[in-house]
């Protein structure tokens, strides 16, 4: 069995009254890849704020290699190797692309390495012919993509994608998910989508969410068979 | 005994000051997001247009209440019109524009006025607490301050107009799906907003005389104010003004005036750290 | 570096030469007095453009370090005698308390609009508290505070540890330039560095610095405090060049003229706000000295600062919201780097 990279254990996220996520223990090991899906408001982005330390959980923890980083503060979480694309890209509009790209890399190398990472992060997501351009200029495909390159820069052991593919055309969706599949063959990632036919071609388990708390976890082709995951999506199922 | 009552009205007047000058900017920041650093020279403008109205023969309580608010609005909408309305989202932009606005109206009036401090005479005459004697114009002020902060929060939760403004305030693009022009609901609200701090303005003057660049003295107090109440309108202004001038009077009448300045801009200072969203993001949360 | 930047440096430099050996040759000792004084509110512009242009950090109150520091240069040199301490100390004083009052707000998570109002509110106080020092009762060591009246007759700089050799007029305008060239140069080589690089990158999405691992609180900090130390500085300079100062250094009208030259200048720039400032000053006082006395009319319009100063501002936000340099850089095609 590979090494437990993340565990949460009875993690939770009261917002005043509401419980946006609940009781969620969750598992990742090394070099995992895992789809989480569920309908919008389950409680995904807020999990992954959680991981990431943008916000603090009001109940349960978050270990990364066994170690509790409920507590730490975002840029720290982010040294200790987890990277994450955000639903609506976050990266240095103003600045160019390769700019972007620097800055990540500049954290972890310097000089003449850092811009050997740069050239390395251009050519893999393929933004190359426009590295030279303002990123709040380009076309939303290409925007993910640099953010893909920007959190790859540093090279983190897990990575957290929020919808990748979201936006993209068939050609762009594609070309991601070969992305994914290589990313995955040194590093752990967990992908929130909506897109099924995206999913389908990254394979791997997926944890479905709902309101807040995991509903079932399998792999892609039980969970799309799954008359409960159906229904809470059409919305029949209340509470599970 | 007397003492205490005579220290409980200064604090109520500290109060009622602060909030008269607050509530017009709170208004403009709470429902518009838009600070307007010229808020001073529109309570300073609210004082000369009282002062001069007067000097024309009106009477001095219609040229208080009356046309030292209707002025200001005015001259709050020819801005907002002229000059806010190229610049909403752009928080920054907006300081800077009307700390602009500021400085113009500043050398205006000193070019219309000179730069001598006029003096308005409100006669109301005297009152007693024990063995004090206090000017009743201070409760004329408590009582305008009051009706004040009353007015504006019956006109937002029980008139129409009120919805109307609360709505656009949230959400602009729907309320014209509605049918309501976002762009005249913008100019009247920012009106309103003057007009109130016109009418501060005016209600001081009879304090403090009035000189061109008396509204840097007001500026700073009032946004204070403001940012330290949160959101909400009314209870926001309200709570702040309680805390902030019951501390500026009690630390007055304890050291120095200039203390008392110092103390409320130390306590402000402190607010903001503790409660970042100002006292109405904690507290009274869903309140107007 | 392209070739591009490389030329812009040279010029620079060069005009930065030019002025600074050929202005007493050929200007009235009156004109380079003048002179001394833009030089030194250019480098106050800087210490702006640095934290705000540059940063992202809207401080409304840089006034209050620039007046620190000259309060403080007043203060020591009335006390020592001698000018090697005050001047360190001068540069000192402003940058701790920046360090204490950065501390209390970028690690209490306050944002942009209330770090504004924090700062104009910590310098009010330094001009309330200041403002009202005026009996004798109030003094540090030998030296008066002088509440409104000020503290007159500042002793000069000396040269370093010559009590005997002060610094004369001339030398003041020496000084004064070279520490604009020397403070410009420096500022684009911190801007050119990995720091220089990671704030720019903490102003344009501090989020995103901060999910890459970067601690946003520790880099603004640092930015505000460099700032704050050449705000100082310049307050020294300032306390030199009239040998006198006062608690308006604090006020309101001081802050607004700093930020509005970084307007004029344009954010993101160094050079424009240094000509902005210059500009700005030039024109306030044309301004003023051309308007008679009892003038009206025009003229009075005319010399009335705050009114022009005030049309300046609003006609810029509207109409060249970014500022002169980065407008000219957009209309030139250029890409606007820190120049």
């Amino acid at each position: 069995m590979t090494a437990l990279l993340l565990e949460t254990r009875g993690l939770g996220m009261r917002f005043g009254g509401v419980q946006a996520v609940r009781d969620v223990d969750f598992r990742l090991a090394e070099r995992e890849l895992r789809c989480l899906i569920g309908p919008n408001g389950a409680g995904k982005s807020t999990f992954f704020k959680l991981l990431t330390g943008q916000l603090q959980p009001t109940s349960g923890e978050v270990l990364l290699r066994g170690e509790n980083i409920s507590r730490q503060p975002p840029h720290q979480i982010a040294r200790r190797g987890i990277g994450i694309k955000t639903q609506a890209p976050t990266v240095f509009e103003g600045l160019s692309v390769r700019e972007n790209l620097w800055l990540s890399a500049a954290r972890v190398a310097r000089g003449r390495q850092a811009g050997a990472i740069v050239e390395d992060m251009l050519e893999r997501v393929g933004v190359g012919e426009v590295a030279g351009r303002i990123v709040g200029e380009l076309a939303h495909g290409q925007r993910q993509w640099v953010e893909l390159g920007v959190v790859l820069a540093t090279d983190p052991d897990l990575v957290l994608l929020d919808e990748p593919a979201a936006g993209m055309t068939d050609k762009e969706v594609l070309r991601t998910a070969d992305l994914v599949r290589e990313i995955n063959k040194t590093k752990a990632l967990i992908v929130v989508e909506h897109d099924m036919q995206f999913i389908r071609m990254i394979a791997g388990k997926v944890t479905v969410f709902n309101q807040g708390a995991v509903l079932v976890e399998d792999n892609v082709e039980a969970i799309l068979n799954n008359p409960t995951v159906r229904d809470v999506y059409l919305g029949k199922q209340a509470a599970a | 005994m007397d003492l205490a009552a005579l220290l409980g009205v200064q604090v109520l007047y500290a109060i009622a000051s602060l909030a008269l000058i607050s509530l017009g900017l709170a208004i403009i920041f709470g429902m518009m997001k838009v600070i307007n650093l010229a808020h001073g020279e529109f309570l300073m403008l609210g004082g000369y247009a009282a002062i001069e109205a007067n000097r024309f023969g009106l009477n001095i309580w219609i040229a208080i209440l009356v046309v030292a608010p209707i002025v200001v609005g005015a001259i709050g909408v020819v801005v907002e019109r002229t000059i806010i309305r190229w610049l909403y989202g752009r928080i920054i932009d907006t300081m800077l524009a009307t700390w602009g606005l500021s400085l113009f109206l500043v050398g205006l009036t000193t070019a219309i006025f000179g730069n001598t401090t006029v003096g308005l005479s409100a006669p109301l005459g005297s009152f007693e607490i024990g063995r004090y004697r206090m000017s009743a114009y201070t409760l004329f002020v408590i009582a305008v301050a009051v009706a004040a902060l009353a007015g504006v929060l019956a006109a937002l939760r029980y008139t129409r107009a009120g919805l109307i403004a609360r709505g656009t305030m949230q959400n602009g693009a729907m309320a014209a799906a509605l049918g309501v022009n976002p762009g005249r609901v913008y100019a009247v609200t920012f009106g309103v907003g003057a007009a109130i701090t016109g009418l501060a303005g005016a209600v001081l003057a009879p304090v403090s005389g009035v000189f061109p660049s008396i509204g840097g003295a007001y500026v700073a107090k009032s946004f204070i104010t403001v940012i330290g109440g949160g959101a909400a309108i009314v209870t926001g202004t309200t709570s702040a003004s309680i805390l902030f001038g019951a501390i500026n009077q009690l630390a007055t009448y304890a050291t120095t005036p200039v203390f008392g300045e110092v103390a409320l801009l130390g306590a402000a200072v402190v607010l903001i750290r503790v409660l970042p969203q100002g006292i109405t993001g904690r507290f009274f949360r869903r309140s107007l | 570096m392209s070739g591009r930047d490389l030329l812009g440096l040279v010029v620079a430099g060069a005009a930065g030469l030019a002025v600074l050996i050929l202005t007493p040759i050929y200007f009235e000792l009156d004109t380079v007095l003048n002179l001394t004084v833009y030089m030194i509110m250019a480098v106050l512009a800087l210490s702006l453009a640095l934290v705000w242009g540059f940063g992202g950090i809207l401080c409304f109150g840089q006034s209050a370090f620039f007046g620190l520091g000259a309060y403080t240069y007043a203060i020591a040199i009335i006390n020592m005698g001698e000018s090697t301490a005050p001047l360190l100390l001068s540069i000192l004083v402003p940058a701790l308390f920046a360090a204490a009052l950065g501390y209390f707000i970028f690690y209490g998570r306050i944002s942009d609009v209330y770090l504004g109002v924090i700062t104009l509110t910590v310098t009010l106080i330094l001009f309330n508290s200041i403002n009202s020092t005026a009996g004798p009762e109030f003094h540090i060591g030998a030296a008066r505070l002088g509440g409104f009246n000020g503290i007159p007759g500042i002793p000069p700089l000396n040269w370093p540890l010559q009590k005997d050799k002060p610094v004369d007029l001339q030398g003041m305008f020496y000084l004064s330039t070279a520490s604009l060239i020397v403070v410009y140069f420096g500022l684009r080589a911190l801007l050119a560095s990995r720091f220089g690089h990671i704030i720019v990158g903490i102003r344009e999405n501090e989020r995103r610095a901060e999910l890459l691992g970067y601690d946003p609180r520790a880099y603004k900090l640092a930015t505000f405090v460099i700032g704050a130390a050449l705000a100082g500085y310049a307050g020294c300079l300032f306390a030199n060049w009239g040998a006198f100062v006062s608690p308006t250094i604090f006020g309101l009208a001081q802050s607004a003229q700093i930020i509005i030259w970084v307007i004029v200048g344009g954010r993101g720039a160094l050079i424009g706000p240094i000509l902005g400032c210059i500009g700005i000053q030039w024109l306030t006082a044309a301004l003023g000295a051309n308007a008679p006395t009892g003038a009206g009319g025009f003229a009075a319009v005319l010399g009335n600062a705050p009114l022009v100063l005030g049309a300046i501002l609003i006609a810029f936000v509207l109409l060249v919201p970014k500022g002169l340099a980065p407008t000219l850089a957009d209309l030139t095609g250029q890409r606007m780097r820190a120049r």
